[in-house]
């Protein structure tokens, strides 16, 4: 009973959140509500004895990606409101009959047993231990190799990210001055960008 | 007394879970600010983890949970790259932030 009214009230909050994050005109808005959104998943793997997710969830979403999502934000200074305007008319009709569909499709799907499979693993409760320990026994040796793997994912985003984010080849001091060189000479690129951004 | 008998079936979960998946996919075809429509991807990355937890609880099946552990690392990877890269394209073309503004397949 109890655990009926927190899924209802959790479901209703994330559902709001959701749909206030789509509408949203400011992208600092969209990143909380989407912090809302990630708790009330965080309250839902609870829910189904997911212990270690849950305190994942919080720690690695609303902690650390949402985080980085507004330092982008920041960065860009595009914390500005956008209109919704639609450049192309039919694409947002379109994108909510195919958002109709898709959940029409994932509803019939939940409600048959063939969509569903069969238990072959270790179950939730086997061995000692609690949450914690199955889920890092189950990591640690059926799937060790992935965990590795994973590992090396992460070095490999982070040298990307860093790659990526920088101006150019050049060490930091020359990339210093490469910009400021550059904020003389973009304007041209800005007139041209936003002239073809207001052409309706 | 009618109260009391509801039962927390997987279904709930999984209705709960297609309706944010499908929120998710519609709000990334009509946004056009390139941020939130990373949100949105973010949002139905989560709308699959809740899936996967629902089937480890009904199913029995602890690995329902450890896979939900590999979509997060590699949610956290495709954001620390996919970030950089809207980093990279904005400070080149600081008109705006939709994904309007990236339309020629040129450097």
């Amino acid at each position: 009973m109890a655990e009926f009214v927190i899924f209802f009230i959790m479901a209703a909050v994330a559902l709001g959140a959701a749909i206030s994050m789509v509408l949203a005109r400011n992208p600092v808005h969209a990143a909380l509500l989407l912090v809302t959104v990630l708790v009330a998943i965080a309250v839902m793997f609870l829910l189904q004895d997911a212990q270690l997710l849950a305190a994942v969830q919080i720690i690695v979403y609303a902690g650390a990606i949402v985080i980085l999502f507004l330092f982008v934000i920041m960065l860009l200074g595009v914390d500005k409101s956008e209109s919704l305007h639609d450049p192309v008319r039919s694409q947002r009709p379109a994108a909510i009959v195919l958002g109709v569909v898709g959940l029409a499709e994932l509803l019939f799907l939940v409600g048959h047993h063939w969509a569903t499979g069969t238990s072959s693993g270790p179950g939730l409760n086997d061995g000692s231990g609690g949450n914690v320990e199955r889920v890092a026994r189950s990591l640690f040796t059926s799937y060790l190799w992935p965990f590795e793997v994973t590992a090396i994912l992460l070095v490999v985003a982070v040298v990307g990210g860093v790659v990526l984010a920088r101006r150019s080849g050049l060490p930091p001091q020359q990339e210093l001055e490469l910009e400021r060189d550059d904020d003389d000479t973009e304007p041209d690129a800005m007139t041209e960008s936003t002239s073809e951004v207001s052409a309706p | 007394m009618t109260l009391a008998s509801v039962h927390l079936t997987d279904s709930y979960f999984l209705t709960f879970a297609a309706m944010l998946f499908s929120i998710g996919a519609v709000g990334l075809l009509i946004r056009r600010n390139v941020l939130v429509m990373f949100m949105c991807v973010e949002l139905m990355l989560n709308a699959v983890n809740l899936t996967f937890v629902t089937f480890a609880k009904t199913l029995d099946d602890i690995r329902g949970q450890a896979i939900v552990f590999f979509v997060l690392v590699v949610a956290a990877a495709e954001v620390a790259v996919g970030l950089a890269i809207i980093v990279a394209i904005f400070r080149r073309r600081r008109g705006g932030a939709t994904a309007d503004d990236i339309d020629l397949l040129r450097g």
